[in-house]
This record gives structure tokens, sequence and C-alpha cells, in this order.
């Protein structure tokens, strides 16, 4: 018997019982029948353009239930089986055979067989299915329709439009998929081809006055072209034909070359399942792997293009020591004794090991820290950070295990963000949001990209008084929440003391559910090992008091000479809370550095001991859901983990750590939760909102949050992908720019006593007035190392006269 | 006693015939009264009594496509008026709404009424300017009469009529790419089902009929179902404007019942222009297969003309003499539904692509052999394969030629030139010295 | 955008005007589009961007329209576009042999605009007009009936200032950017101008007896309009056109030619 939602039908002879409303083309791929396509995705709408999928169908009609077979062959991508269906396919219908193959033959006609020179040749469903079904020799011997090649769709993305078969999955995942049409079919016939409005190509004629000017009002990259979001890259693969490729990867690998392996993205916490594939130890391209819970099959370019970071020509191959105030390259066993001297004789040490760990990593900080360093002094936020988060983090998340997932969050009721942007910080995210179309609101200045394009709400919150709206939230049992209601807070709520305390406040009051979403990928791993000021691996809470300094204590300290060495991981100056202190700090701090690049905390170190990049190891992450996300090692490699590396640095300290199996680390993690004590948790936070602040005249409050692709240090080594970023902007309200003079695209000038930042400005009718908002790292707006203040900041706003650098990174 | 029965154009010859004062002086706007005051159930049921049929080339039975949409939901729902007319050949719904606007909208005003309508659109091509003006100014004059708009007529009925530009486009007559094209986009067909009836405009329940359907409907409602089944056959019924062109003495509009052969309607326009002699004509335009003087007494019905192997389509009859090439004809059609097709599928695009460049080749006197088969083949990758009727119909003429002169391709694969004089062919006398 | 501030104020008013008649936004596009021709005598990068602005819509999309519809010009159109039918049946009948003239003439070929900026030469397909072959479309006007000679007519006459009628519509034809303004759906208070029907929309009628009155001059005549003859134009140089005789004048095919 079929279940109430299943339908029963027959494909080539064989039954097959499936979900109502299933396309018979999935339906075969149940019985294992390949019915070839182009246009299909099974995660886009069904177009029916190529007609490649062509079969015969029959159906039951009439009172008696008679099979009628339908006049012409239909397109088993479009047409969804009904009970008793009869479906012919090319393994048994000789006229859908015939069907197909005819369609083959069009496809071909106007196809260059350039298949020895394309990237796609070896991968090419065009290719497979031209061999299989085929004819040997084209019948057709007019000239082909040619066009000039390659056009670049975006800095990272080339169409060869001649290949193009014109299925449109392209334009119908930017369309579908995140909502960006930066492409769209352009012309008509057999010349329509996808494009951008690009007037060359398109035979539009441009008055010579028309160039200069350009609107800000939509993004644009730094080449003043519309942004074309930060999901494009996934058109690439898609394509089943070769018109589409990668500027990074074109012409540089056979994909029968290539090994591929599956692993997962470094670059945000959503632990993106990607497949790796390298070509004699060099890592060629990524792509999105498919995993239904997570990114199903996307991934965003920071995930598929930013991977030359990892072998950048900085990258260190040796350890560093400082010799005479200058690095040199140093035998490891020199550089591990100089550091376990440095930090062995030191008698306050603090561990700042970074937020982008492995678990298997953070667990070998952890012991190295307290068992190794006898110090309570570690924070994996190197980024702003307050008590009250740690305090949240470890009262709320620390040891909770898989908490809200992905599938509970896009099917909420509704979804609150606070502190957090659902696809700047938050990535393919953004994705699931927007193919679930979840109803989401969000606390924030203005309505973001993301919101807009989600349907979303925002209810107008100047930075820094979340933590009020969320008070508010928590007092008034009748505002703001249905039931179920997911609340998001990110880490930028650091930025509204009182915020996370509100938070929890208000997630009790409604019964909601409360998720927190790191930017980075180690952060939540780095909290499960404990690496905070007080909190144990699994969670627990050490009760004893002897709790140790946070990330702004530490830098403090360490100023003020009252730290004697610092143990840094990966991370940024420009990242710390403040990053003229912590240079100060790190200059007076013996420091031993653990780096995969010459990179940021570089140049203050003692010491430095290189360590392998993620595709050179394997290991765990977990992501933001609290899902264990493990991969294996990628390439060969001689580096050494941190782990492997923090070992070899506690056996010259005279101790022996135990290192987690890597890609083990979650069940070592289990292993010490079991060992411990019965579980005492953090109390949560109570820390009631501040104040709003009091402006000047000439002072705004300041906005800023990370753009997805921006100065990251993840995406150093990747050009074309920064020239893909969005341009930053400065975006305030009509009343602010009236009130300085101000046209739109105008310079104007957001300062502190420390320094200023000046960029275009964009007026937004959106935006709450006495608020600016500007990217927090983008080029050109490095706002903690230019202004030394963050979201919530009071800044003083002003007209830039033309020419000014200064201010410039 | 004329076998034409002018009922549509009966009013194209009136003095200001355009006008709202001309037409109400010939009674018009009489039967939306008549309508308004029966339930709009009585005249949907009333229009599907009468058997009126499609008259935008499909033929499928008006009311009948009306009595598809779903109950109302308190939503809108949409009429949109397809006078998007650009098959070859036809062209009898220009001349009706540059003659006689106030006939369509009427005509709009009680369709609407039928289906619960309160926004209906009338889509024009935009290539006929001056029928825009006439639109325009008549829907104006019919508000300013209280015939649109808020209580039309006095009654509780509503209705607000747009009539809207397109830009170009043949496809457009493709009701699902003309409703893409009403709503700013692409004119490509959408994917049935869902159909417009259940999901049309704005994905809101919509009826699309064309313009000479539309302006049918005021007559069936004055004049009775009964009165408009006397005319025409069992299965076609009521009377349609049949436009004659190319080699005819006399060409133009002739409204007549359906079922009318061809015979009589040259014999009614002149005959062929004089000295020649008929050699093809399309009885519905270029998408429907040609006929030869073989078929000259086929009644001109839906059902006849099928089962004389092509179809009614629009009654778009392009008349060929002896003088004519009919490879070059061909291949201009060739040229058309190359320029027309909309890209969307494969077998059109790609196939009338190639279509094209052969019939080109083979009309210039480069033309091989093996290119009839080619010809004998794309056809069937196209028909049957494509997505929308454009694919389907655009083959019509090659493979109903090949099967009626299948000699003149090979005498110009032969000859290596096309062995007619073109001039012969024209309209205008051209004397070679 | 580089409108100066009163253009795009207009252009803004008008926008609203017509985005007003729709119940959703996007449906302005196709109008809007017409509008900007009637502004730019094409669709120009700035016309593109501000339908794009105005609708919330990227410049992929609008050009995803612009160039998938003949009648948006992507070059800058003369003041008058000549659209010759060419399809089958016009063609056939003489629409070839009169774009071959207007093409000589002229010096231009499809889609191409005269150095002066005066005409645009255009192939068009069917236009609805069969009747009245060979079809010439001035801006979208009626040119019925014609012929290699009288197009050249046509040609000179524009190019003297001289008023030009169409057939069936208001006359002096307008300009491209007049009648673009009126395909956006703003009223140019000509529609009671020119004729209700043709000669050849009446033939029914006049067969079935019905026809008493002639709206026009010239829709009563019962000779068909197919024997007219061909004159070449003096500055004919072509051979195929050149080698017309001039015979039978007074045979040129009846085209209403009502002044205003």
């Amino acid at each position: 018997m079929t279940a109430p939602d299943q339908v029963t039908c027959t494909i080539d002879g064989v039954e097959v019982a499936v979900p109502k409303g299933t396309a018979i083309i999935r339906a075969a791929e149940e019985v294992g029948i390949m019915i070839p396509r182009f246009c299909d995705h099974p995660l886009l709408q069904p177009v029916a353009a190529c007609r490649q999928c062509l079969v015969d169908v029959a159906s039951p009609a009439g009172p008696e239930g008679k099979l009628r077979a339908f006049p012409k062959p239909q397109p088993a991508c479009a047409m969804t089986v009904t009970p008793g269906m009869v479906v012919s396919t090319q393994v048994t219908s000789p006229a859908a055979k015939e069907a197909q193959e005819q369609v083959a033959e069009l496809i071909l006609i106007n196809h260059p067989l350039d298949c020895p020179v394309c990237d796609k040749g070896g991968e090419c469903p065009l290719q497979n299915q031209a061999m299989a079904t085929g004819r040997a020799a084209s019948r057709f011997t007019e000239p082909k329709n040619t066009f000039r090649k390659p056009l670049a769709l975006t800095p990272q993305i080339l169409l060869d439009r001649e290949r193009c078969v014109l299925c449109q999955r392209c334009t119908r995942f930017a369309m579908q998929i995140p909502g960006d049409p930066f492409i769209a079919l352009q012309m008509r016939g057999a010349n329509q081809q996808i494009g951008r409005f690009d007037p060359a190509t398109l035979g539009f004629a441009v008055p010579p006055d028309e160039l200069a000017d350009q609107s800000l009002s939509d993004p644009v990259t730094p080449d003043g072209e519309p942004f074309a979001g930060y999901f494009a890259g996934n058109i690439i693969q898609i394509c089943p034909v070769g018109a589409l490729t990668s500027a990074a990867y074109r012409f540089r690998a056979r994909p029968f070359d290539l090994v591929s392996t599956e692993s997962v993205a470094e670059h945000d916490a959503n632990g993106s399942t990607i497949r790796v594939d390298y070509r004699r130890g060099t890592v060629l391209r990524r792509l999105s792997g498919n995993d239904p819970v997570v990114n199903q099959e996307w991934i965003s370019d920071k995930d598929r293009f930013g991977f030359r970071w990892q072998t950048a020509s900085d990258r260190l191959t040796t350890p560093l020591l400082r010799r005479g105030g200058e690095l040199v390259p140093a035998s490891w066993s020199a550089a591990l004794a100089a550091a376990a001297e440095a930090l062995g004789q030191a008698a306050a040490v603090g561990v700042l090991p970074g937020g982008r760990l492995t678990l298997e990593d953070a667990l070998a900080y952890e012991q190295f820290t307290r068992r190794v360093l006898k110090s309570g002094n570690v924070d994996f936020r190197a980024r702003p950070a307050n008590g009250e988060e740690a305090a949240f983090l470890a009262h709320q998340v620390a040891g909770t295990g898989l908490g809200v997932t992905f599938e509970e969050l896009v099917n909420a009721p509704a979804v609150l963000f606070a502190g957090f942007d659902p696809e700047d910080e938050g990535g393919i995210l953004y994705l699931r949001l927007r193919a679930a179309k979840t109803p989401v609101r969000a606390l924030a200045p203005f309505t973001s990209r993301a919101i807009r394009r989600l349907g979303g709400t925002v209810h107008q919150v100047a930075p820094g008084q979340e933590a009020a709206f969320l008070d508010k939230m928590a007092q008034d049992p009748a505002t703001e929440a249905t039931a179920g209601t997911v609340i998001v807070v990110g880490q930028r709520l650091v930025h509204s003391p009182g915020g996370f305390s509100a938070a929890l406040a208000a997630a009790k009051k409604h019964d909601a559910k409360l998720v927190w979403i790191p930017r980075r990928a180690g952060e939540r791993a780095a909290l499960e090992a404990g690496l905070l000021p007080g909190l144990l691996p699994g969670g627990r809470f050490d009760q004893a008091g002897s709790a140790g300094l946070d990330v702004n204590q530490m830098i403090e300290a360490a100023a003020a000479g009252k730290l004697d060495a610092l143990v840094l991981g990966g991370l940024e100056v420009s990242d710390l809370p403040d990053p003229e202190l912590a240079a100060k700090a790190f200059g007076k701090a013996k420091v031993v550095a653990l780096n995969v690049r010459r990179e940021e905390v570089s140049p203050y170190a003692d010491v430095v001991l290189p360590v392998a990049p993620p595709q050179e190891k394997a290991g765990t992450y977990i992501n933001w859901e609290g899902r264990p996300r493990p991969f294996p090692q990628v390439l060969k490699s001689a580096g050494l983990s941190d782990a492997a590396v923090l070992r070899a640095l506690a056996a010259k300290l005279g101790f022996e750590l135990t290192l987690a199996e890597p890609g083990q680390g979650q069940s070592a993690l289990a292993d010490l939760a079991d060992l411990a004590e019965p579980s005492v948790r953090c109390p949560a936070p109570k820390q009631a909102p501040g104040p709003a602040p009091v402006l000047a005249e000439d002072e705004v409050l300041l906005s800023t949050w990370h753009q997805l692709v921006d100065d990251a240090a993840g995406l150093a080594d990747e050009p074309r992908l920064a020239a893909s970023a969005p341009a930053p902007v400065v975006r305030l309200a009509p009343d602010t720019a009236a009130g300085l003079g101000l046209t739109q695209g105008e310079l104007v000038s957001v300062a502190t006593s420390r320094g200023r930042i000046v960029l275009p400005s964009v007026i937004d009718p959106d935006m709450l007035e006495g608020v600016v908002h500007l990217p927090a790292k983008s080029p050109g707006s490095w706002v903690l190392s230019s202004l030394g203040a963050a979201s919530g900041a009071v800044v003083k706003l002003a007209l830039a006269a033309s020419g000014t650098e200064e201010g410039e990174k | 006693m004329t076998a034409l029965m002018p009922v549509l154009t009966s009013r194209w010859a009136n003095e200001r015939s355009w006008t709202l004062e001309a037409y109400q002086a010939a009674g018009g706007y009489q039967a939306l009264a008549k309508a308004l005051t029966m339930p709009p159930e009585e005249v949907l049921n009333l229009v599907k009594e009468s058997g009126l049929r499609g008259r935008g080339g499909a033929g499928f039975p008006a009311g009948m496509k009306w009595s598809f949409l779903p109950k109302p939901d308190g939503g809108p729902r949409y009429l949109v008026v397809n006078a998007d007319e650009s098959e070859p050949g036809t062209c009898k719904d220009v001349p009706l709404m540059m003659a006689d606007p106030h006939g369509l909208i009427e005509g709009a005003i009680i369709t609407s009424y039928a289906i619960g309508c309160h926004s209906a659109f009338i889509y024009l091509r935009g290539e006929v300017v001056h029928v825009y003006r006439r639109l325009l100014a008549a829907v104006r004059e019919a508000r300013q009469a209280g015939l649109l708009g808020e209580s039309v007529l006095g009654s509780d009925f509503s209705l607000e009529l747009t009539v809207h530009a397109g830009a170009g486009a043949y496809i457009c007559g493709e009701e699902t790419a003309l409703l893409d094209s009403l709503e700013g986009r692409r004119g490509q067909p959408r994917l049935k089902p869902p159909f417009p009836a259940v999901a049309g405009l704005y994905a809101r329940p919509t009826v699309v009929n064309n313009v000479e359907s539309i302006a049918s409907v005021p007559w069936i409602v004055d004049k009775g179902a009964d009165w408009w089944k006397s005319f025409g056959t069992e299965t076609s019924t009521g009377v349609a404007i049949f436009s004659l062109s190319g080699h005819v003495a006399r060409p133009g509009q002739y409204e007549a019942p359906l079922g009318i052969t061809m015979r009589q309607l040259l014999d009614l326009a002149g005959g062929i222009r004089p000295g020649h002699e008929l050699k093809f004509w399309t009885p519905g335009g270029s998408s429907t297969p040609m006929f030869t003087a073989a078929q000259l007494d086929v009644p001109l019905d839906y059902n006849s003309v099928s089962a004389a192997g092509s179809m009614l389509g629009t009654r778009a009859l392009q008349c060929f003499d002896e003088t004519t090439c009919v490879v070059r004809a061909v291949s201009r059609w060739m040229d058309f539904y190359a320029h027309e097709s909309c890209g969307k599928c494969t077998p059109c695009r790609e196939g009338t692509f190639w279509l094209r460049a052969v019939m080109r080749r083979i009309e210039a006197g480069q033309g091989k052999m093996e290119d009839l088969q080619i010809l004998e083949d794309i056809p069937k990758s196209i028909v049957g394969r494509a997505f929308c009727p454009l694919g389907d119909g655009a083959p019509s003429s090659l493979v109903s030629s090949l099967r009626f002169f299948r000699d003149e391709y090979v005498q110009h694969i032969e000859l290596g030139r096309c062995p007619y004089d073109h001039t012969a062919s024209y309209l205008f006398q051209v004397v070679t010295p | 955008m580089t409108y100066r501030p009163e253009t795009l104020r207009t252009l803004r008013l008008d926008a609203a005007a017509v985005i007003a008649r729709y119940p959703a936004p996007r449906s302005a596009l196709l109008p809007l589009l017409h509008l900007c021709q009637s502004v730019d005598g094409y669709v120009s990068p700035d016309g593109l961007a501000f339908c794009a602005e105005t609708l919330g819509l990227t410049s992929a999309e609008v050009s995803a329209v612009a160039t998938f519809y003949s009648q948006f010009k992507r070059q800058p159109n003369g003041q008058y576009t000549l659209g010759v039918c060419i399809t089958a049946l016009c063609g056939l009948m003489g629409g070839d042999a009169v774009f071959e003239r207007l093409s000589q003439y002229l010096e231009v070929g499809h889609d191409q605009t005269t150095a002066d900026g005066m005409f645009t030469l255009e192939k068009i397909e069917c236009n609805a007009a069969c009747d009245y072959a060979p079809v010439v479309m001035v801006n979208w006007e009626f040119f019925d009936n014609q012929t290699p000679r009288s197009v050249i007519e046509l040609v000179n006459d524009l190019r003297a200032g001289r008023a030009v009628n169409p057939t069936r519509g208001p006359g002096p034809v307008a300009t491209f950017k007049q009648v673009s303004r009126v395909l956006a759906g703003f009223e140019d208070g000509l529609s009671d101008q020119g004729p209700g029907a043709g000669p050849s929309s009446l033939a029914g009628l006049r067969a079935a007896g019905m026809a008493g009155q002639a709206p026009t001059p010239g829709a009563l005549t019962d000779q068909a309009p197919t024997l007219a003859a061909e004159t070449p134009s003096p500055t004919a140089e072509t051979p195929a056109v050149a080698a017309e005789t001039s015979i039978a004048e007074e045979t040129e095919p009846t085209s209403p030619k009502e002044a205003g």
C-alpha cells in the first residue's frame, strides 16, 4: 500500500512510490534511471527549457482509469508523477529515445567542439551526453554562432557564450537562491545569451558623459560594476557545460588529473561541506559539497575562492627567532627552546589562541594553558569582547551540544536577529533562510541587503541600543515574539552592554529559543574546549574562582607590564578591541606566536612557530549549531597542527600533552566530560542596559560590521575575490546628509580622536537619523584600526574635501 | 444574397466610427446595459451556450475557458485581451480596434462582469501606435461616460481597464508569454500548469482572450446565443473575420459565417489578380500548413480545416499566385520564426536557426540534395518537442510546401539558382527594359 | 545618471503616472522604456539606469527586457524609423524592392541610421496590415501600399520638411520621440485624426453592400490597389531600381493622404 503522502507510478516497468509532487526525473533516479538533463537542478524551480529530458508518459484517465498516453513526449523535470502514471524513458521507449537524440543534435549545432581546451572537458554533462547518445558526425554545416570570449561576469567568473546551452541554471540560481539577479538572459532567439548589462556586449551606445557618474544606491564593486553578490561562484559549479569558468582555475588543470577530498570550509561558523580538488600537492579549486543538513549544494564565494591564503608567499616554512631585533629562520629545536625559555621564565602568562581553531587544537591549547602554563588566562575571542558575553557563552552555549539546527532555525515561525546580519555575518545561512522563506526581523539601524532580500522587517534600533530593545521585550509580554521564535545573537551584541542578559531574559519570557552565531569557524570549538577564563572543557564552570583574565584584561595587563609572556595563535592585531593598545602589549611582553603565515602578530613575536593551515591537517570544526564537522587532511604536509606544536613545546617544558586524534576531537571532548565532576554551569549574566549616549551637534553613532568579503586574513592572495566585493561606502540618513549639505556620492569623513575614515556616501532613506554605517574592515575602512572605535561609538561626521587620503588605511 | 455577414465589421464605415458618440448612435453599449441586468453566471452561460470559440488561433471555447476560473476567493482576477496580433497574414484585430475600439471595450466590460474581474487589460502590440491612440481615447471616453470605473452604468459593478502597449515580439501572442510581458518581463512562455485560469497575471486567476473573441461578446449578449449559433457550423458557430491578402484582386477583411469556403471568399474579393492563378494559400497564417487550389472548397471552420490537414488559425488567408517562388516564401517565413523565436527552449531556438540557414542557402542556389533530408528531419525535432506553440507552428509552411512543391526545392538545388523572376510577384509593375 | 534635474523631475512624474496604472510596479517597465526612448531617442544607459532605479531592478534585469523587444533601440534612433515589412507576404509583394530602394537611396542597411540622424531603416516583420501590402511603418504609423517610388518621395518630403501623412493615422507623421511618448501611454490628442478604416478594411463591407458612404476619400475606390507602376527616382543608381521604367503613374495605389 502506498502511504497517504506517497504516489506510486511505474517507470520503465519498475514500480516506485515517491512523495507527492515529485518530478518524474527524480522518481526515475529512485529506480536508478538517469534521464539526461541540462536545465534541471533539484534545488531550482523547473523551467523545462532544454527539452533534453523528454519521456513518454501515460496516465489513467476517465471514469475507468484507462491509461491514456500524452500525445507528445513530456519534460520529466517539470511533470510531477501522479498515481498510476506509466513513464517510459529512453531506456524502454524508442520514441523518447528519438526525442532525446533530436534535442541533443540541436543542442550541439551551435556548440563549439572545443572540449580539448575546455575546463569542463572530462566532467561535462554535455560531453557525456554527446558521447553516449550523440551522432558520430554532425549534419550541421552552417556557420555556428560565435561570440567574443570570454566575458568576465565578475572578476572571478568568466563566460564563454558560444558554449552556453541557455539552460538558465545560472540566472535561475541568481534570482531564486540568493536573490542577486546580476545576470539575466539578454537578447532573443538564437542571439539569446546570458549576461549583465554590458553596453559594449549588448550594443548599447554610451554617450561619453554617461560613463562618469555612478549611482551608488546599489552596491558596486571597486571597478564600479554592480555587485554580483557573495554567492555568484555557485553558478560555475552548476553550469552543465563549460560556459562558466573560474578565472582562478581556468586552464589550470584537467578534471581527471585532480584528486578530490571532501572537507569543511574554514571561513565561517557554518561548517559548510566543500570539495577540495588538488593536483600534485597544489589545491586548484574548491567546490561546494552536497550536504543537505548544512549548506545543501551552495557555498559562499569566500569558501569557494578563498583558499590561497594557505599557500601564500608569506607562508612560514621554518620557525622564526628574534635575533638582534630581526626575525630570522631558526631550527625547530632552537625555536622550541627559546619559546620554552620565555614561557618558563615568565611569572604571568596569557594565551590568545584566536577563533579559528579546530576542536583538537583548542583542546591542546586548553591543556597547555591550564596544565603546562598553570594559567587561567585564556580567551579565544580575538575581537571585541566583554565579560557579559563570556558569562553568556559559558551559561548558555558551552557544552550544550547540538542545539538549534539549520533546519529548526529556517523553519521557525519567526527569527529575530540581534547584533547579527544574516548574510554578511551568516554566509550560507542567508541562503537557507531565503530558500525556506523564513520570516525574519532584525534589530538594526537600516534595512540591510540581506533583510531586504529576505523580505524581512527591521526594528530600527541605534547601534548599541539592542540591549534596551531586548530588555523591553523581556519586560513586555505582548511585544515582538510569537511562540517558537528564535532569537539569534551575534558577537556584535558585545557593543550593547546588557544585550546578552536581556536576550536571555527575553527568550525566557517568550519561550523563545536562543542561538549564538559567531563569525569565525573555531569559536564554538574553542568554547567547548574551555578557552575562556573560568570555563573548563564541556561547559563546566570553574567554581574555584581561579578564573583568569579575558582578552581585554590580558591586553591591558600586558601593556601595563603585568604579563610577561603571551602565546598567540592565528589572530590579527587589527581585529582586537583596541589595536593600538594590543600593539603596545605585544611589544612589551615576550610573544610566542603559532602562525601559518607571517601574520600581523608575527612582527611582535620573539618566537614564531609555523603551524599547518586547515588543508594540511585533519581536525574538527564545531559549527554554530553545535554540530561536529570533522575533516580529513587534504594535502600531504610536513606542517604540524597547533596541537602538535604545543605538544612539542610542552615537552620542552617537561610536560606531556594527551592529544586528541585529529578528527576525533568530539570523542576526546566527550571523554573529558565523562571524567568530570557533575557539571556546574556558569550563572546567567544579569547586566542592565546602558543609557543611550548623548550626541553633540556634529556627532553621530557608528554602526559597523564586517562585509562577508573584506580584508580578512583568510582572503589573502585572492585579488579577484577582493575585486568582487562591494566598495565601501558610508551610509547615512537623508536628514543627516541634509544637515551636512551632502549629496549622494560625495566624500564624507567619520572621525574619532584617534583618526578618521573618508569614504563616498550613500543616502539611504531607510537609515535611522543620526547613525552612520560603514564596513568594519574593508579597503579604506578599517574601523577598529583607524578609529579605535566599534559599533555604538560616538563619532564625528563631516564633509571631506575630496582628495583626502590621510584617514584611509 | 451574399455569403458575407458583417457583424463585428458592420460599423467600420460609419462616420467617426471610433468615437463613443458614433458607437452609441449605432446601438453601442446596449448589450452592456442588458448584461448588467443579468446575473454574471447567466452572461457566462450565454457565451458558453453560443459556442463561441477563441478567435486567436487555437479555437478554444471561450465560455468554457471562463468557467475554468476557480471560485472567487476575494482576491483579484483579471481579464487580459490579447491584442498582440502578429501572426503573419493576420490583420483583422488591428482594423477592428482602429475603427471600432468601443466594440472591444464593451466586450471587455461584459466579459469582466461575467467572470468577476475588476481590473482588465488590453495588451496591444506596440507597433501600431494609431490603434493605441484610439484605444486610449476610447477608454478615456468610456470612463468619462461612466462605462468604466466605479459603478459601471450606475450598477455596483466597477472596472478599471488599462491599455498596454507591447514593444515588438511575436511570442507575446502566446498567452503566458503575454502575461510575462505584461508583468514587465521578457515575453517568454511559462510552464503550464498552472494555467492562467488558476495562476495568470500576478499569479492570480486570469482569462486571456483574443480581440475578436471579446468583441463578439456584446453581439451574443444583445442578440442571443441562438442567433449566434444560426451562423456557422455546429462546432464552429457564429461569424468571423477572414483576412484576404496577397495576390488577390481586392484584398481585405471579409466577415462571414464560419464554414464559408475559400472559393466563395475569393469570388467576393474579385479572384486572384487578373491574369494570374492561385498557387498556394495559408488558411490560418504562416503557422498553419499551406493549401493549394485543391483545398478551395474546404469549409473554413475549425474541424473541416483540421480534417484537410491544416488549421483554421486566425483565418489569415494569404494568397500567392503562380509567379511566386514557394522556396522564397518559405525561406522568409523561416526568417520570421528564427527572428521571433524567444530563445527559451532548445528545439525552437536552434531548430529555427538551422532551418533559416538551410532555406537561405537553397534559395540562393547553394543547396545540396542532402539538405532536403535535413529539411524533412529538423521539423520533426521541433514539432512536439518545443516548449510552446510557436515552435510547433514554425515549420508548418516548410513541411507542407515540401509535400506540394518538392520539385521546386529540387529545381533550386539542381539549377543552382532560383528559377523565378521575383519582380513578377510584386504588386506594382517593375518593367525591365 | 546624467539627466538634468528638470528632465529627471519630469521623468519621475511621468514614471509615477505610468506605475499608477498597474497593480504591480514592474508592469510599468515596457512603457517606461518607451518613455525613455521619448526622451533620449533610444534606450540609453541613463534611461536603463532610470528604469532600474525606479522599479528596483538590476541593470541586467532591465537590459534583459530592453534587448528582447525589437522596438527598443540600443543606438540613437533617427527622427523617423522607416520600417519596411519583409515578411513573406509583404516582402514578396514588393517589400523587398522597397527596402532595397530605400537602402540604396539612404545608403544605410537594416537597423542603421543616416548620418544626418533623420532616418533609421529597418526590416520589420509582419505588422498586421497584410491587406495593404507592401506596408511601410514610419514611426509605427501605417503607410499602406507602398512602392519603391512612393517611399523615395516620402523620404524626400520628410527631408524637405514637407508634411507627410500616414495612410491610416494622424498627419503630419510624428517623430520617433513623440510616438514613443504615446507608446508610454500618454495621449497626444491626435486620436481623432486619420480615417476609421482604410479601403481594404472595408472590402468585405463593400462586397456585402453595406459600406454606403466612404469614410475617407478613396476608401470606396473599386480598383484594387494592386496595379501601381513604379517610377525610378532620378537619383536611383542601382541596376535593380534603375531598370524600373516610368509608366502609368496615375495608377499609383490609392493612399488617402489627407491633410491634417
